[in-house]
């Protein structure tokens, strides 16, 4: 592990964009076959809809692809094929699940949003030249952020977490823009402040390590962690709360390579845990749901959702029964959001399920890597931060629906039924797309050049302990 | 930083390595804890998913299936249902299922491994093979003969095949329609209530699964006995009965319906259904003899089934001699189903051999391949062929000049036992009317058909419910149309 803290080799890496086309036009087709295969599995023909459904899809993957073309040439070729197969795979889940739903049309809603998510997605690739720039922004986002948190407080509980917010028929769930905007905030205020956090401070114990930075360093981070937590538990959303919180720690552990963050970081995550679960009953039934999962069967009311979820889950064992020829709809109302991945679970088998799994670990590695070759510390953080959003969020909901933990209401990335997951996660691969391709870059592209923004502490200047190399090493 | 993003990193890896490995324990080390969970619906909606194999009676379906297009989507329906209910039984989404429909239940919902083409097919294609037939072993007329033959009047038929042990004719009355518990409905809920709540016990089957006192058709077991343990030797020498007969260590005298029956020989006893001779000579062949020859016959063996289980018909072990005087009549606690004592019948027709009694005569696939057959039944005498040419004979007595006339065929050898069997406290109840008999066509080399008929109403007048007049033209209907198909 002795990784020098350099970048990417500057030699020019080749960029990769066709092979992108063809894992996008891959993802396309195996999206319309899985539709397909719903189709005849339910009703023994091709739906009428597969020929549109598969154009529609081909052409937002076509657009996105064409905005990467033009505007990140760099970037990771793995990125967004990934999103459109797993954005396409949700549609497909979403719309067999919809044939068990009469009256419930939710794929068509799916699709709208995800077409807004890839809109934002062009978007934010073409108008964002350079991820640096995001930094100047960091309290604006942390203002918007602790807005939109703090926003469906307003609106009543919705299945006892008050996270929606109802507009015109549109359900929103701001917590999940939020995300995002905090993790900039945090990257560009680790960033700037990340000597200050690992460097002063005063020891405790006898432990080197075991360093706590001065107040005025550490006061505003904690505030915020506060304020965040503090509206989490107000709209008693356990999960959204745990992926703040590990964000938060993960970051400042890699901002400032304190392993008593860790430390700190679990102690306070166990205590915040226990002090919920007590006074919660909503999130107290959730851990008792996950430490006896069939007590609902035992006491005679039937089985509740999750012991549902691993019906289906083992329902599929190894293969699968087959797209279309599972019942995970006996999950009930949650089937198509928080348990979506049980539908997958259940038709695709250990095997398909698998599959997905290690597309979402591919996205994250992605993201690490794109973090690992970038150069400024805003943007290792910031692909850090956005690579680990989405490997909290697949392990709290998939780990919650599987009895790993306890079950907390998230979105699966791009799976599940969402429109304000399905967006944000789209902001999300775009912002990985724009560092990846800063990341891939030569060293001395134009694009590389310094910005008006501040540019990141030269590096080879730090003190010892930010420096992972040995500090006699010629630099 | 470096190193640490790459600790984040090892730190995802090791999150997505706890996904997959609880995703193997749930999938595949844990999955049949799962799958066999009582609460976990999957199994009741693949069952009812494609249609239930068929029952067939002479080769024509009396089941069938109807798309409901609900959650669980296939219901049973019935053709005929209350003339086969004692045979099929029901297929209820709510109830379960009871007689052939249970016991054929892995071949009728496709569930039985035999049924797929190759080991291990079904667990990679995650189907079931659509479900198999039943093939009854009953005669559609017979059974239909025997069902018009009750008229309604609380009873029932069995009727065997001697030489086999098939079952030809299983009938109960009052009968239902097994179709209306079949759906999930509140219909079928109600239908339950009902049914349950009914005095007259429509679902009871009264052919297998309720047991009688057998009267004077037991005589057939106790004549057989005594010849075999020799303590008759001529049928027509006269024995040491007296009339009234007074029940040894008592002061109760035991009396016949009519005269003549003093010192009687057996062929007049039997034929004119002495009790006192028959009391008599119970006694003289002893308990041990009497036992012996009872479970010969199947009496008290709690195992019989057909293949769903047939309620044991019971001789009293230990009795004094009394007791065993009022047993060798029928009495006491003598009680036998009609399948039993069709089974006494037709171990008379077939030379002394008791066949175990089938209702299923294979099992096939879908397409009419054969799954299973009832193969070779156990067999085992009963009574010496001997002793069986002499019970042939005192049987055909009775039809041709005793108190089963009723039953005469023209045409056929005809054997029969009428009964009329009291119970109830102090016999207060209304005697039930008996009737057992063999058939043998004119061309037919052995018998084809044994029967017992029971008539248990209610709405008659005593004095009219002999075995004779009531039982035997069902008996004789049943056996004609055996015969003549």
């Amino acid at each position: 592990m002795a990784a020098a803290d350099a970048p990417a080799p500057a030699a020019l890496l080749p960029r990769r964009r066709g092979i992108e086309l063809s894992l996008i036009v891959l993802a396309v087709l195996l999206s319309v076959y899985g539709y397909c295969a719903v189709g005849l599995a339910k009703d023994g023909t091709v739906p009428p809809g597969a020929a549109g459904y598969g154009a529609g899809l081909g052409v937002l993957a076509l657009l996105a692809h064409l905005a990467v073309r033009l505007r990140a040439p760099c970037a990771d070729p793995l990125l967004l094929p990934i999103a459109v197969l797993l954005n396409g795979m949700g549609l497909v889940l979403i719309y067999r699940l919809d044939l068990e739903t009469p009256g419930d049309r939710a794929a068509p809603t799916q699709l709208v949003w995800s077409t807004l998510g890839v809109a934002l997605f062009i978007l934010v690739v073409a108008a964002l030249r350079d991820h640096r720039l995001l930094q100047r922004y960091a309290y604006v986002c942390v203002v918007a952020a602790l807005a939109l948190l703090a926003l469906p407080i307003l609106f009543p509980a919705v299945n006892g977490a008050r996270i929606w917010i109802r507009i015109a028929g549109f359900s929103i769930q701001p917590g999940e823009f939020a995300k995002v905007l905090l993790a900039v905030f945090f990257a560009a205020y680790l960033a700037a402040n990340r000597t200050a956090l690992a460097y002063a401070g005063r020891k405790i114990w006898r432990f080197e390590r075991l360093q706590l930075p001065t107040g005025r360093v550490l006061g505003p981070i904690v505030t915020i962690w506060l304020l965040s937590v503090g509206v989490l538990v107000l709209e008693r959303d356990l999960g959204t709360s745990l992926l703040f919180f590990g964000l938060f720690v993960v970051m400042l552990y890699v901002a400032t390579g304190r392993t008593g963050w860790i430390a700190v970081g679990l102690l306070l995550a166990s205590l915040g845990a226990v002090a919920v679960g007590r006074l919660e009953p909503h999130v107290h039934s959730r851990v008792e749901d996950w430490l006896h999962p069939f007590a609902t069967i035992e006491a005679g009311e039937g089985p509740n959702q999750l012991a549902q979820s691993l019906f289906s889950f083992a329902a599929g064992g190894m293969s699968g029964t087959g797209l279309g020829l599972g019942h995970s709809v006996l999950i009930g109302f949650a089937a198509k959001s928080d348990f979506i991945l049980a539908t997958a679970g259940e038709e695709l088998g250990l095997l398909g399920l698998s599959a997905l799994f290690l597309l979402y670990g591919l996205l994250v590695e992605r993201g690490y890597r794109a973090g690992l070759s970038l150069r400024d510390p805003f943007g290792r953080l910031l692909a850090t931060g956005l690579a680990s959003i989405v490997a909290l969020q697949v392990f709290v909901i998939a780990g919650g629906v599987t009895g790993l933990i306890p079950l907390t209401g998230m979105a699966m990335p791009f799976l599940a039924q969402g429109g304000s997951s399905v967006v944000t996660n789209w902001a999300i691969v775009a912002l990985l797309i724009r560092v990846s391709d800063s990341a891939r870059r030569p060293r001395h592209a134009p694009q590389d050049a310094p910005l008006d923004a501040p540019r990141p502490t030269p590096h080879g200047t730090l003190p010892d302990p930010l420096r992972d190399e040995d500090p006699r090493r010629p630099g | 930083m470096t190193r640490h993003i790459r600790h984040a990193a090892a730190f995802c890896a090791l999150l997505l390595v706890a996904l997959l490995a609880n995703a193997l324990r749930v999938q595949v080390v844990q999955s049949e804890a799962y799958d066999d969970n009582p609460a976990n619906r999957r199994e009741t909606i693949a069952r009812y998913a494609q249609p239930r194999g068929d029952i067939l009676v002479d080769g024509v379906p009396v089941t069938g299936s109807r798309d409901t297009g609900e959650q669980l989507r296939y219901e049973r329906t019935y053709r005929d249902g209350p003339l086969y209910a004692p045979v099929t039984g029901f297929a209820s989404q709510v109830y379960g299922t009871t007689f052939l429909e249970h016991a054929g239940d892995d071949v009728l919902s496709g569930a039985d491994p035999l049924l797929s083409p190759f080991p291990l097919w079904n667990d990679v294609t995650h189907g079931r093979p659509a479900g198999g037939n039943v093939v009854t072993t009953l005669n559609r007329r017979a059974q239909q003969a025997a069902y018009e033959g009750l008229g309604g009047r609380k009873g029932a038929v069995a009727a065997v095949e001697p030489s086999t042990g098939r079952v030809l004719a299983l009938v109960s009355s009052p009968s239902y329609d097994p179709a209306v518990l079949s759906g999930n409905d509140a219909a079928a809920e109600r239908a339950w209530v009902r049914l349950n709540g009914d005095p007259d016990k429509p679902m009871l089957n009264r052919a297998a699964r309720q047991t009688y006192p057998p009267g004077s058709t037991f005589k057939v077991v106790t004549a057989a006995a005594a010849l075999d343990a020799g303590v008759i030797t001529d049928l027509d020498a006269a024995t040491d009965s007296p009339a009234p007969y007074r029940l040894p260590g008592t002061t109760t005298g035991l009396t016949n319906e009519g005269p003549g029956c003093e010192d009687a020989p057996l062929r007049d006893a039997f034929v004119w259904s002495c009790n006192t001779v028959f009391a008599k000579l119970g006694v003289d062949t002893g308990l041990a003899r009497m036992t012996r020859t009872a479970q010969a016959f199947g009496f008290n063996d709690v195992n019989v089934r057909i293949p769903f289980a047939v309620a044991p018909s019971t001789f009293d072990t230990s009795l004094d001699r009394a007791q065993l005087a009022l047993s060798s009549i029928g009495q006491f606690n003598t009680r036998a189903t009609p399948l039993q004592m069709a089974m006494v019948s037709a171990a008379v027709a077939d030379g002394g051999q008791v066949r175990t009694p089938y209702l299923v005569e294979r099992t096939t696939r879908q397409g009419g391949a054969t799954v299973a057959t009832a193969g070779s039944r156990p067999s085992h005498q009963a009574m010496a062929p001997s002793t069986a040419r002499l019970m042939r004979e005192l049987m055909v007595d009775v039809v041709r000049e005793g108190t089963g006339t009723n039953a005469a065929i023209p045409g056929a050898v005809v054997g029969g036992k009428t009964g009329t069997a009291q119970h109830g406290l102090g016999n207060a109840g209304i005697p039930y009317a008996w009737f057992v008999s063999w058939a043998r066509g004119e061309r037919d080399m052995e018998p084809r058909v044994a029967v017992a008929v029971v008539v248990e109403d209610g709405s008659a007048r005593r004095g009219d419910i002999t075995g004779g007049g009531m039982a035997a033209p069902i008996a004789r209907a049943v056996m004609e149309a055996v015969l003549t198909s």
